[in-house]
């Protein structure tokens, strides 16, 4: 992992890496997104209504992904202080909140047809709300620190106390998954658990190709941000440098 | 009730979503690996 704290290193594997998992992605994704629209049949119960499965699942999947990632960085942070993990966890947090509020709505276009209403304050929903605005609040705090550090300094522009709020919020991911198992909730149960799906084969399959297309897409879209903060950073220390150069002579 | 104007808004709002991002993130990484670029050149 530390052979990587070099950013020289680091964006020797990220620039191939790039495009191969941008348009690796893209392309399960649009696969995924025509199979469950135009090949998997319409469900017994929710009918047509069930294809929003193949991007609401994905998205959720991200959102909470994405704050997992979070809480891994800041404790690699904290605990090696490796230097971009900070950089990592601040390329995550836009992403992961616009899947986060992504989820939120393909949810709420969902239940519209299927519970006849567009939002009800339960376990499930509220808690993901509450990880849109912990998304929120991360984004607010790393650019205040990112802002005040001047740029990268030594922790990615990612302060202690970011880190610890990225640590703390992740608290909320076991209260979403387990949201529908602990309160009664119109969203209905796990369906797909360690020991197996309880969706129909016929109906499952496209999934696995916008889940696994939008993670990659997720991939490349973390790299390309993390690729944006070393470049500025690097700007704004040659800057830097040339201004004390400038006042010297 | 049509699902498919249901259906046609969540597809319509990820892939909005899903580009933009990857607009935004293409252009910034551009925009600031070429100013690098720029200044390593000029040194």
């Amino acid at each position: 992992m530390h052979a990587f704290a070099n950013p020289a290193r680091f964006l020797g594997l990220a620039r191939p890496l790039t495009p191969w998992l941008f348009w690796g992605g893209v392309a399960l994704i649009v696969a995924g997104c025509l199979c469950g629209l135009l090949v998997t049949p319409a469900d017994y119960l929710q009918g047509e209504s069930v294809r929003i499965l193949y991007i609401h699942v994905p998205a959720a999947w991200l959102g909470m992904g994405g704050w997992t990632a979070l809480a891994v960085a800041a404790l690699v942070q904290m605990v090696w202080r490796h230097p971009l993990a900070g950089v990592a966890g601040r390329a995550i947090a836009v992403p992961g909140a616009l899947f986060t509020a992504i989820c939120l709505a393909t949810g709420s276009i969902w239940g519209r047809p299927t519970w006849g209403t567009w939002w009800e304050w339960d376990g499930r929903m509220t808690s993901m709300l509450v990880l849109l605005f912990l998304y929120f609040g991360y984004i607010a705090l790393s650019r205040a620190s990112a802002d005040q550090a001047g740029g990268m300094g030594d922790n990615g522009g990612v302060s202690r106390v970011t880190a610890i709020f990225a640590l703390v919020g992740a608290i909320n991911l076991p209260i979403i998954n387990r949201s529908v198992v602990w309160w009664n909730s119109l969203h209905q149960g796990p369906s797909i658990t360690m020991r197996g799906s309880t969706i129909d084969m016929a109906i499952l399959w496209p999934l696995g190709l916008t889940v696994l297309g939008f993670s990659l897409w997720f991939g490349a879209i973390v790299l390309m941000r993390m690729r944006t903060i070393l470049a500025e950073n690097k700007v704004e220390a040659r800057m830097a440098r040339m201004a004390r150069e400038g006042g010297v002579q | 009730m049509n699902h498919w104007p249901f259906i046609i808004a969540a597809y319509a709002i990820t892939l909005a979503g899903a580009g933009a991002m990857s607009w935004a993130s293409w252009r910034a990484m551009r925009s600031a690996e070429t100013r690098a670029d720029a200044l390593r050149r000029d040194r």
